[in-house]
């Protein structure tokens, strides 16, 4: 149960951080433009995030033996 | 019961010999007495309350029928505001007694409230969270800010409540890309405080959870009692993440909510008050398009000066070459919102602007000879109307 997907919040803070280094006047300009264009594919999917994504709704369990399961409901 | 005489002798020999002292029998009568007895909790009117400069507090509680004895000592006494008045009702919490010295039947008051204002329940209430106080669970500085996107939300409560409709349906339309993980309990009657203490230290199992909400919606006092149980306010201090209490309706604040990192007037709010709105989000996101490419854009313009002036025109054209395309870019940072039109475009359709930009769409609009311009999957071609049927 890992989180390897990516996050809003990790697209977001990446975003920033390209734009804060694009206002950098001593940016050298293919590195700028690298930034641009990896700033628009996590834009992209930033947005795709808030547009796409659906509620995901678990319950979750104890076994008698301890162990924990989460399984789906239907909000 | 050990050592002295029996009470329960048949007979008791009239003999100086086996005769009790007093001290026997009032010794015996109070551990009785007291072991006959549990705490009790006695509702009374108070008469002839006595309040004694060593700090303690005689008075007599009566009833209709029946009257007893009570003393309150100062120990006991020192966290009230003062001695109740003559004639007031109250409940008080004793522990049913002998005073040897006296062979009389009285309570020792352990607590002593006002019934107007709640009585037992209220007791119950500030006694524990004075204890809560004392271990600190209720400082501010304990509170931890939430995080702000959470991808994963716990939330403590009943499946058949409307409390879970009501969060379900909130995330669902400020930020449902999360995950909401419900761990089903009672919420009120017998068990429920088990069951959501249990809950609660499930929740510090559960992987990857960054928020737990825990709560139900609105009922009765003794319906939400169990969120003023002590046990439950220190399995809601004992969460390894931030939490949101989410009791009842706006007037219910209960200790749950006192120890909680946030609390939430109600589970609607709660929800509202764990994920960011998505409409929010979507401005944060253009601002960020919008930075960036006026900042590429400062950027590109910035070398070409600095290249023109030192004259080497070859790099130049490359920099304008760049900055043409980083002009492309900003066209598509800034509209990416339109990205359909785009997808539209590489299926074959094109679109034609006028020398003003003006997307042109109908024949009218077409008098012969007229320059425009057409819009492709991969760029513009300049154009020519050739007047008449295609």
């Amino acid at each position: 149960m890992s989180r390897s997907k990516p996050s809003f919040r990790t697209e977001l803070d990446r975003l920033e951080a390209i734009v804060r280094e694009l206002e950098d006047a001593d940016l050298d300009l293919d590195r700028a433009l690298e930034l641009f264009q990896e700033g628009v594919t996590r834009l992209k999917t930033a947005r795709s995030m808030l547009q796409d994504s659906e509620l995901t709704v678990k319950r979750v369990l104890e076994a008698a033996d301890g162990t924990i399961r989460a399984s789906d409901v239907d909000a | 019961m050990s050592g002295g005489p029996s009470l329960f002798d048949a007979a008791p020999p009239a003999s100086s010999e086996g005769a009790w002292s007093v001290a026997d029998v009032t010794r015996q009568a109070r551990r009785l007495v007291e072991a006959g007895f549990t705490r009790l909790w006695v509702q009374g009117e108070v008469s002839g309350i006595k309040a004694y400069r060593s700090g303690h507090w005689y008075f007599t509680l009566r009833d209709a029928q029946a009257q007893v004895r009570c003393v309150m000592w100062r120990t006991d006494n020192q966290r009230l505001p003062g001695p109740p008045d003559d004639g007031a009702q109250v409940f008080v919490e004793a522990r049913p007694t002998v005073w040897e010295e006296r062979g009389e039947f009285r309570l020792t008051v352990k607590e002593l409230l006002p019934t107007a204002a709640g009585g037992p329940w209220q007791l119950q209430f500030e006694r524990a969270k004075a204890a809560l106080q004392k271990d600190g669970l209720l400082d501010a500085a304990r509170k931890r800010p939430l995080p702000p996107f959470p991808e994963r939300i716990a939330f403590v409560t009943s499946l058949d409540g409307a409390a879970f409709r009501d969060v379900a349906s909130v995330l669902e339309r400020r930020w449902p890309g999360v995950e909401l993980w419900v761990v089903p309990t009672r919420v009120q009657g017998d068990g429920a405080e088990r069951e959501i203490c249990w809950a609660l230290t499930l929740v510090n199992r559960l992987p990857d959870v960054d928020v737990v909400i825990v709560g139900r919606g609105g009922g009765s006092r003794e319906d939400l009692w169990v969120f003023n149980s002590e046990r439950v306010a220190r399995a809601v201090a004992a969460l390894r993440v931030p939490s949101v209490s989410a009791v009842g309706h706006e007037t219910d604040v209960t200790l749950t909510d006192l120890v909680a990192d946030v609390r939430a007037a109600t589970p609607s709010a709660a929800a509202e008050a764990v994920v960011p709105d998505r409409s929010e989000a979507r401005d944060r996101l253009q601002a960020v398009a919008r930075r960036m490419a006026r900042g590429l854009a400062g950027r590109a313009s910035l070398g070409r000066e600095r290249l023109e002036r030192t004259g080497d025109r070859l790099q130049a054209a490359v920099v304008a070459q760049m900055e043409r395309r980083a002009a492309r870019l900003e066209r598509l940072g800034l509209q990416l919102d339109a990205l359909s039109p785009l997808r539209v475009l590489g299926r074959g359709y094109a679109v034609a602007r006028d020398a003003d930009n003006r997307i042109l769409k109908r024949v009218a609009q077409f008098p012969p000879g007229l320059r425009f311009r057409l819009t492709v999957s991969d760029g513009d071609v300049g154009a020519r109307a050739g007047g008449g049927d295609a």
